[in-house]
């Protein structure tokens, strides 16, 4: 298992390496950060001294082993924009779409798994019917779409939520948080409701699939002929069934909520990471899009681990890092 | 654990109702303001950026200021005159103080102009200005003398665009000891709080201000980018008020009893820059089988007349932007400086295009793809839209192509298209400085033509407008830059459509002084009886 | 005709049948394939056509009627463009888009996910570390990319989609293999010494497929959602010839203004849509799954 660990983590370093190519070619193919830097009115001695000064007049390889050699000092860059360093910027930022991510996720997943284990053990049901239905809603309009339909309805027509911000926050062990303030958790509510309506129709549907098929397993089968209690059924042998295509999705589905966000936080103004992406991205600001990316690649990687590591103590008989055509010969 | 949890949530809990019981009894003074676009520092010699230049005028004052037609007021100086073409006298306003209590002089004028061009990692710096001035002279501390090399006619209009910061507080600072508010202590009615990148800037009263007390003692900036994000702010009462009011709310805004919404014509135009770079067809530009044609189309004053006169104005504005537009015939209004009551919008003529372009040798019309940014300019993607519809009726095959602003302008720059959409601020508020960047002969090296991207070339406009450069008399010099825009609207050098209004919406009890500058200040934000 | 010689085809069909509800869903589904495929037959305007639509008809009502006379059933968008024929066009090309990147994308993420979990070691190691990389790309960003490069059009967008969703098909089936290639029978079929391509396509292919349907029916809806968020950052289609997606973010800004069946009437296109591919899916999952069957 260490090992295994430990040869993942070599593996990682070699995927930051790969990804900050990728970037550095993507950012440089999309096009010249200059001309949304400079302002209009400035000649071509201004906009001259401005690219010497940013290094972009060097070429790209150069640029690129420049930004190298201060990520192997932990130094990411500094933002063309702002002209502060692009982590701490970025590590501003974090903690409030972290938040907001965990928040979508747990209202994912305390509702999804509980519904769709309903529509599955009972599909026949009318509530079964009206949650598979219902779920069909939620992966079918797009966010910006219902971000503000909810907004239209929460903070426009009743008055109750807040339409845009964070609210007050708390510190807690040194991260700001604002799900322990009234206030915090009233702005908290349509962003996270927002975000979490896709990935709740997509695990109550996993979940009805995974429970149907469950159900028809010879060991569950056995199970319920012995006489053991649905709920221990249910419990014990059927969300096991289930766990592991759920555990991917989830671990899949958290990572791009950090990441992607950038919708639900533009339009609810949440001050997250992702919308400081998507402004780094309309204005090309090349060393915070690299270090977040950086960011965003050690958290999937770290999220990636935990969920194969999961798999193995979910079902013991997954072996980590041994291939089965290899176990043949 | 469980019941010390409760306990604290219920402490927080008491703590919010106490605070928003204190903050009721203040909201009418502490307000709230919904910005479109992101302050990137609140270092003033920073980012020359429009959102910054608007920010910085509520803690920072130039030597001269403008007011809400964007005419030159006096701001920190109460007086300037030119002595001779290269001489320039300014005398400071005494009695002024920065938000430490010290005393405004001009050494503080004279660190000012040497930090401008000096501030490191600037990513637009404001050097533009300050860089006609070769020589700074304090004869006493409210009195300075600039020389310049050349006649500067500009030297006000520009001084305007330069905030004047302490000597003291800036000497050693850097842009992030502003951001952090170290050294953020201007002239301003209103004093740094704090500044959140990308996410609200706060500020708050100075109550010994100069100028007189302002109505509000605390001012918070938002930061939301998303229009309609922007309106469900001003309906639900999140903030008080808002910018950019996307045109597509303005009518049911305007009866909504309980908004306010004021709307001024820009100093932005809207126009078309037709590439006449190359002796052939310009890229995206064919004939009607899809294959270059020998000659650039383009450099055919016709064919631009006739590209002009396709054009419904009053269609645009009346449809694409809900009459919130005026339509264009030269690059600024005619209410600025330098513009001509001679021009007027050229008529809609579809069959009169028709005819021009036959003349031209193009009976059966050609094929070309127009190109604009998406979400640069108010509507850009409908207008353009609708631009391809005219076109098609005087049978031109046209295909639309809109990239967002980081992919669009390289391209442009780079002269990639043939028919590009563009716009222009002229922040100086007069036509020359306008025309010179977007319709002189390409020059660098004199900083001419800088942004013409169409390489529009006419040597004897180019000659009158040098001439109006250097001209100080301000009615001579009007005469020659009308001239000059008469002969190259004339000759339709660039195709103008129409003039932004911007517009902004407050809630009941506010009224907000619209500005030309498309600028969003608190100073200009009243509370009505 | 006795069900001892029913033909497999007609075994599923009366499956399918079964269910009223996945009856509907398939009606709704043959009408909206038909709109889609026969558009241009159906739809009084070509919305494409810039001849044919007029800025001076934009934002009317519905059942207003044009400066020409005709009437507009759902009423026009901000550039005087016949909303139903707008929906029925863009309707054939969010399908499209939908549905073909979602297959191209399954494709790619079957073959490698199974490669992966199949050969575990290195390659496994490889793939999984490519996909890391592929999926910490914001698709936002892979659009700007690919736009930039390529320009605008329907070819760029399904590339783009498949770009952003081939990785999360590899790693949902690696999971699912993994599970499924320590089970009895392919130890079974690997010691009768089947080949492994006849493993993994014959045997282990069929046992992950199940909750992959149900990720790739969800998927069809993302990517016509995705492709409506591109469009709504500007980063989609070509403005002049709008899908679905398109329409609704276009519609978007008018839904505070009153002016409401802009982006109302595509978003409910939108809704049938989904809510009949949906239904057909559930139902054929079911009918289709070799563990279900009664």
């Amino acid at each position: 298992m260490t090992e295994y660990i430990i040869r993942r983590l070599l593996q990682s370093s070699l995927v930051l390496v790969a990804m900050s190519v990728l970037v550095f070619a993507g950012v440089y193919a999309i096009g010249n950060p200059i001309e949304l830097l400079v302002n209009p009115m400035a000649d071509d001695a201004e906009r001259a001294r401005v690219i010497a000064n940013l290094g972009l007049d060097k070429p790209l390889w150069e640029q690129y082993l420049t930004f190298f050699k201060g990520a192997l000092t932990g130094d990411l860059g500094k933002s063309f924009v702002f002209n502060v360093p692009a982590v701490g910027l970025i590590l501003q930022k974090l903690p409030a779409t972290i938040e907001l991510a965990l928040c979508a996720m747990v209202i994912a997943i305390l509702f999804g798994i509980p519904l769709g284990l309903w529509a599955g053990l009972k599909p026949d049901s009318i509530a079964g019917k009206t949650i598979m239905a219902g779920s069909i809603l939620g992966f079918s309009l797009p966010t910006f779409w219902v971000g503000l339909l909810l907004i239209m309805l929460f903070s426009v027509q009743l008055g109750w939520l807040p339409s845009n911000g964070r609210g007050d926050t708390v510190n807690v062990l040194g991260f700001e948080v604002s799900f322990l303030t009234a206030d915090g958790l009233s702005h908290l509510f349509m962003p996270a409701l927002n975000l979490a309506l896709f990935k709740l129709s997509l695990i109550i549907r996993l979940t009805r699939a995974g429970t149907r098929e469950a159900l028809l397993q010879d060991y569950v089968k056995f199970a319920r002929a012995k006489g053991l209690r649905a709920s221990r059924v249910v419990g014990v042998h059927v969300l096991k069934n289930i766990m592991i295509p759920i555990v991917t999705v989830i671990g899949l589905e958290f990572g791009s909520v950090i990441a992607f966000a950038i919708v639900t936080e533009s339009i609810f103004a949440w001050p997250g990471t992702g919308k400081l992406l998507i402004d780094s991205i309309t204005s090309l600001d090349r060393p915070v899009i690299v270090a977040y990316l950086m960011i965003i690649v050690t958290l999937f990687i770290v999220i990636n681990l935990v969920v194969d590591i999961l798999y193995s103590v979910l079902d013991p008989r997954v072996r980590l890092g041994q291939g089965a055509g290899q176990g043949a010969h | 654990m469980i019941p010390r949890f409760i306990r604290r949530l219920a402490i927080v809990l008491l703590a919010s109702t106490v605070a928003l019981a204190t903050t009721a009894a203040h909201a009418a003074r502490d307000i709230s303001i919904g910005l479109q676009a992101a302050i990137t520092s609140m270092d003033p010699h920073y980012h020359n950026l429009s959102p910054n230049n608007s920010m910085m005028l509520h803690v920072f004052e130039g030597l001269i200021k403008r007011d809400e037609n964007q005419k030159l007021v006096p701001g920190l100086a109460t007086s300037w005159k030119a002595i001779d073409d290269l001489t320039w006298e300014f005398k400071l306003r005494k009695n002024v103080r920065f938000h430490d209590g010290s005393p405004l002089t001009a050494d503080d004028v004279a660190f000012t102009l040497k930090r401008v061009p000096n501030v490191p990692n600037s990513p637009s710096s404001f050097a533009t200005f300050t860089k006609p001035i070769v020589d700074v002279k304090i004869v006493d501390p409210h009195t300075l003398v600039f020389k310049t090399a050349t006649p500067h006619v500009l030297l006000p209009s520009d001084l305007a665009s330069v905030m004047i910061v302490s000597k003291l507080h800036g000497e050693k600072a850097t842009t992030e000891d502003y951001n952090a508010g170290k050294a953020c202590i201007g002239t301003g009615p209103y004093k740094y709080v704090e500044f959140i990148p990308n996410q609200r800037v706060v500020l708050k009263a100075n109550y010994g201000y100069w100028g007189g007390e302002e109505p509000w003692d605390k001012l918070t900036f938002k930061i939301l980018t998303n229009a309609a994000a922007r309106v469900a702010a001003l309906l639900s009462g999140d903030v008080q008020m808002i910018e950019n009011v996307p045109t597509s709310d303005i009518a049911k805004m305007e009866k909504d009893k309980n908004l306010s919404v004021v709307s001024k014509v820009s100093n932005r135009v809207i126009y078309v820059h037709l590439n006449q770079s190359t002796e052939k067809s310009p890229p995206f530009v064919f004939d009607k089988s899809g294959k270059p044609m020998d000659k650039n189309p383009f450099r055919d004053v016709r064919v631009r007349k006739a590209l002009s006169m396709a054009v419904n104005r009053d269609a645009i504005v009346d449809r694409v932007m809900e009459k919130k537009a005026v339509p264009a015939a030269q690059l600024l209004p005619d209410i600025f400086y330098g513009t001509s009551k001679k021009l007027k919008p050229t008529r809609f003529d579809p069959e009169g295009a028709r005819k021009l372009l036959a003349e031209a040798g193009y009976p059966n019309g050609f094929s070309m793809t127009l190109h604009g940014p998406a979400g640069r300019y108010i509507n850009d993607d409908k207008v353009i839209q609708a631009l391809a519809q005219f076109y098609s009726r005087i049978g031109i095959d046209t295909k639309v192509e809109t990239f967002p602003a980081s992919v669009y302008f390289n391209r442009a720059t780079n002269l990639e298209f043939g028919y590009m959409l563009l716009g222009w601020g002229t922040e100086s508020g007069e036509q020359a400085s306008a025309m010179r960047s977007l319709l002189a002969t390409r020059d660098p090296a004199k900083g001419m033509g800088v942004n013409n991207r169409g390489r529009y070339t006419n040597p004897a406009f180019d000659k009158l407008l040098e001439q109006a450069l250097v001209t100080m008399d301000d009615k001579k010099r009007e005469g020659l830059i009308q001239q000059a825009a008469e002969m190259v609207m004339g000759e339709v050098g660039l195709i103008p459509l129409h003039y932004e209004v911007s517009t902004w919406a407050a809630a009941k009890g506010f009224k907000y002084t619209a500005r030309t500058d498309q600028y969003t200040v608190a100073t200009s934000l009243k509370p009505s009886k | 005709m006795t069900a001892a010689v029913q033909t497999p085809f007609q075994r599923i069909a009366s499956d399918f049948a079964a269910s009223k509800l996945a009856l509907l869903g398939f009606a709704m589904l043959v009408v909206v394939i038909g709109i889609a495929l026969f558009a241009p037959v159906v739809s009084p305007q070509n919305p494409y056509d810039l001849t044919q639509i007029d800025v001076m008809d934009s934002k009317l009502g519905p059942g207003e009627k044009s400066m020409a006379g005709q009437t507009y059933w759902l009423g026009t968008d901000d550039q005087g463009r016949d909303m139903l024929s707008g929906i029925f066009y863009g309707l054939r090309i969010s399908l499209g888009v939908g549905v073909l990147s979602t297959i191209l994308a399954l494709s790619l993420g079957i073959l490698f996910g199974l490669t992966a979990a199949w050969f575990g070691g290195r390659i496994d190691a490889l793939i999984m570390r490519i996909c890391d990389i592929q999926l910490s790309f914001p698709a936002i960003l892979i659009a700007l990319i690919l736009l930039a490069m390529l320009g605008q059009g329907v070819d760029k967008i399904i590339i783009a989609l498949i770009t952003v969703q081939w990785a999360y098909y590899a790693r949902t089936v690696r999971g699912a293999a993994l599970v499924e290639r320590g089970k009895e029978y392919v130890e079974a079929a690997r010691g009768l010494g089947l080949s492994s391509s006849r493993i993994l396509f014959r045997h282990l292919l069929p046992n992950v497929l199940p909750p992959l349907i149900v990720v790739a029916t969800v998927q069809v809806a993302h990517a016509i959602a995705l492709e409506a968020t591109l469009s709504f950052l500007g980063l989609g289609l070509p403005i002049t010839e709008p899908s679905l997606g398109l329409l609704i973010s276009n519609g978007f800004q008018y839904l505070m203004s009153g002016k409401y069946w802009i982006s109302f009437y595509p978003g409910l296109a939108l809704l049938l849509t989904i809510v009949a591919i949906n239904l057909v899916a559930d139902q054929l999952r079911d009918v289709l799954n070799p563990r279900l069957q009664k």
